[in-house]
């Protein structure tokens, strides 16, 4: 057996050819994805269409090639999606040759189960929660993987990697399961289920980074474009497809924004930039001032909206 | 980028959150956003000052009280590393807490109050770093604007805590002392103006110079096996691939190895990580592997080099920290989470209690509660493959379900 003192001395081999690179993030999330295959029965990959999802993906490729990706897609759609995200939501999904399951919230408003919301800041973001714990439901999936960072907001930071929800989807704060080393306890009972976050300890600049180093393809709404636009409590609403309420003194202009986040249109704000490229774009992030939810509206509502929309089963 | 996870522990009030938010707003790692919400948020509590435990402490119930209850997880990156703090709150009620946090961390952050010194508490955060065997502790004593920056103070403090060193199991770790003052900004990322005494490093400094490949656990390569890939395609109709995390060491091509339990040799063919071949598989990277022979394995079976066999025992010795709210019991079953691998064990015996706070031992103990740590006895239905802790931390570790609740109920440390 070798010593550390061993071991130190051997000489470190840098040879990138010889080896796969050694981005330990990398390798924590596939191994993560890999758990969620081999403990569960019907697992689920949350996929929005976001660059953060889109990751995922990337990573469930490597972490079962050359087999398929073992589970389905799941598109939770709240019919405000940006059409550019949904183009690119089926490209994908036909080229992975994987199954794309969507459910509507559309057809959740109309079932009666939620009430759309009205008013200058209506937002279908809150009500994604019940169509996806209906989802699950009728799917009996045990397990959901979705692309949530705990450099996203405070009390994401406080998620774990297997998080336990219960029948009604609930996140129980207080009561988490503690996570030692790398082992991952995926037992439940009957009608829980576990939201998995594989890339829970990338940042924004990271996930940004591996989508270049990797040559990933992401939706055009991420690069800069000119878009009409108007200004609402200092931040850049996009005024095209309807969808975000705009009252009749709130002036149309045209800017060059790009988003940094792709959510729900009525909660998503754009930004000002001319990263028109990827390399653009990941000097952009590493020289921001403002965080990457700053232009999430629905995070703005108060200083526990996140905390309170997990402890109802939002993802 | 190397990525440094570090754990944070101090008690109630020693500023741990006011350290993290420090390194934060030192290393400009806090967004404008974020800081006119904490500048915001002081104003409106009355603070002359910016509280920086706002940025941290992300639960209601720890804003309303002031105190950090979970573990929370905090990311910055300077041009060298990205760093991962896991905040974690330094109560005795949440010791299990910090046994998590330490678990996954290479180094560790204790804090100390310059005015109140080494506490009981600072005990319990030594020992369990210790037991955990983080190889690097940087021992901040904090608050030292409050002690006038005063050596004597400083040198006092650290004298007590040389004290507990002696009595430490894991004499190899290195520590290291750092006066510091989080609010004023001492130390942290920036020299201080007022201890021209000090010759040392600030906290950055320290961790900025801190060399992963000597602090990552080695030892000799461990490949449990997490799942098997079949593609069962036309292209790929015969491949088997091994799919797991490497341990402790490297595999290569060629590397003659050994299949736990079945004991049966085979030679390794192939690396893969994702759709390209690779000579070698480093520690800690997630690859596939196939063999040469048409081997029978499966998800919980191990592949180790012919030579450096693990042990292969159905009961072993253990120090557990228990964590769950329902007791453990002598005579009590529970699901023994070893890696990937899954054993039943049975609770054969509580050789004795061990008291974190270095105040010895307590013998003829029939049952641990939550945040007793203790050595225990277990006997498993099947052998498991297993290094000692001290030689191997992953795979010298196991986990404790509790089958009535599905909780992790408790971890081990093998001996």
């Amino acid at each position: 057996m070798s010593t550390l003192a061993e071991e130190i001395k051997k000489p470190k081999t840098i040879n990138s050819a010889d080896r796969p690179s050694a981005n330990a993030l990398e390798h924590e999330a596939i191994y993560i994805i890999r758990e969620v295959a081999a403990q569960f029965e019907k697992p689920v990959l949350l996929f929005s269409g976001g660059k953060d999802s889109i990751t995922l993906v990337r990573l469930a490729q490597k972490a079962f090639w050359p087999a398929k990706i073992p589970f389905p897609l799941m598109h939770i759609d709240t019919g405000h999606n940006f059409p550019e995200t949904i183009e690119f939501r089926d490209k994908l999904v036909e080229e992975l040759g994987v199954e794309l399951i969507v459910r509507n919230v559309q057809d959740s408003i109309d079932q009666g189960k939620v009430v759309e919301e009205t008013g200058k800041y209506a937002s279908r973001n809150m009500l994604q929660t019940t169509t996806l714990l209906d989802a699950i439901e009728e799917f009996k999936f045990d397990a959901c993987i979705g692309g949530a960072r705990r450099d996203e907001e405070k009390a994401r930071a406080k998620e774990r990697i297997f998080s336990v929800r219960d029948d009604f989807g609930q996140w129980d704060e207080k009561n988490q399961r503690p996570e030692l080393f790398d082992m991952l306890n995926g037992q439940i009972e009957m009608g829980q289920n576990v939201r998995v976050f594989p890339i829970s300890n990338w940042t924004e600049l990271d996930v940004w980074s591996y989508i270049q180093k990797e040559n990933i393809e992401i939706p055009s709404i991420y690069f800069a474009h000119k878009r009409n636009t108007f200004l609402r409590d200092g931040l850049i609403w996009s005024a095209e497809d309807g969808v975000v309420f705009r009252a009749e003194d709130e002036k149309v202009e045209e800017r060059i924004v790009r988003f940094r986040t792709v959510g729900d249109m009525s909660c998503t704000a754009a930004v000002e930039s001319h990263a028109d490229t990827i390399d653009k774009v990941v000097s952009e992030i590493r020289d921001s001032k403002i965080s990457e939810r700053g232009a999430r509206i629905d995070d703005k509502r108060s200083e526990a909206a996140m905390e309170k929309r997990k402890q109802q089963g939002y993802f | 980028m190397e990525v440094l996870k570090i754990a944070t522990a101090g008690s109630v009030d020693d500023g741990k959150s006011t350290l993290i938010g420090r390194l934060l707003y030192d290393t400009k790692s806090l967004t404008d956003d974020k800081l006119e919400a904490i500048e915001r948020t002081s104003k409106q509590k009355g603070y002359d000052y910016l509280d920086f435990s706002l940025a941290t402490d992300g639960l209601v119930a720890e804003r309303e009280q002031g105190i950090t209850i979970d573990v929370a997880h905090i990311y910055f990156s300077t041009a060298t590393k990205s760093y991962i703090i896991a905040d974690t709150p330094g109560h005795v009620e949440y010791t299990r807490n910090m046994v998590t946090g330490a678990s996954t961390s290479q180094a560790a952050i204790i804090l100390i109050d310059a005015r109140k010194g080494v506490i009981e508490q600072t005990n319990r955060h030594f020992f369990i770093n210790n037991l955990l065997r983080i190889k690097d502790v940087i021992v901040a004593i904090n608050k030292m604007d409050l002690v006038d920056f005063s050596e004597d103070a400083f040198n006092d403090i650290k004298a007590d805590f040389e004290e507990l060193m002696d009595k430490r199991d894991y004499q190899d770790q290195k520590i290291t002392f750092i006066p510091v003052s989080a609010l004023k900004g001492d130390n942290v990322v920036n020299r201080s103006q007022s201890m021209d005494w000090y010759k040392g490093q600030t906290l950055l400094e320290h961790l900025e110079e801190l060399d992963l490949q000597d602090i990552y656990n080695v030892g000799t390569p461990r490949f449990p096996v997490q799942y098997v890939i079949r593609p069962k395609t036309e292209e790929f109709h015969d491949f088997r691939g091994f799919a797991g995390k490497v341990y402790g060491g490297e595999l290569s091509v060629g590397d003659e190895v050994v299949v736990l339990p079945s004991m049966t040799r085979s030679k390794i063919k192939a690396i893969y990580f994702y759709d390209t071949e690779y000579q070698t598989a480093p520690r800690r990277s997630s690859v596939t592997i196939t063999l040469e022979d048409e081997v029978n394995v499966s998800r919980g079976d191990m592949l180790v080099k012919v030579g450096d066999l693990p042990i292969v025992d159905k009961q072993l010795t253990a120090t557990i920290s228990w964590m769950d709210s329902n007791q453990l019991t002598v005579g009590g079953k529970y699901v023994l989470q070893h890696g990937v691998n899954k054993a039943l064990a049975k609770v054969d015996a509580i050789d004795h209690k061990i008291h974190p706070d270095y105040s010895g031992i307590e013998e003829n103990v029939s049952s641990l509660n939550m945040n007793d740590i203790a050595k225990v006895r277990l006997k498993l239905n099947k052998p498991i493959f297993y290094d000692k802790f001290k030689e191997h931390r992953t795979n010298g570790s196991f986990i404790i379900i509790d089958s009535r609740t599905n909780h992790t109920a408790g971890v081990g440390f093998i001996e």
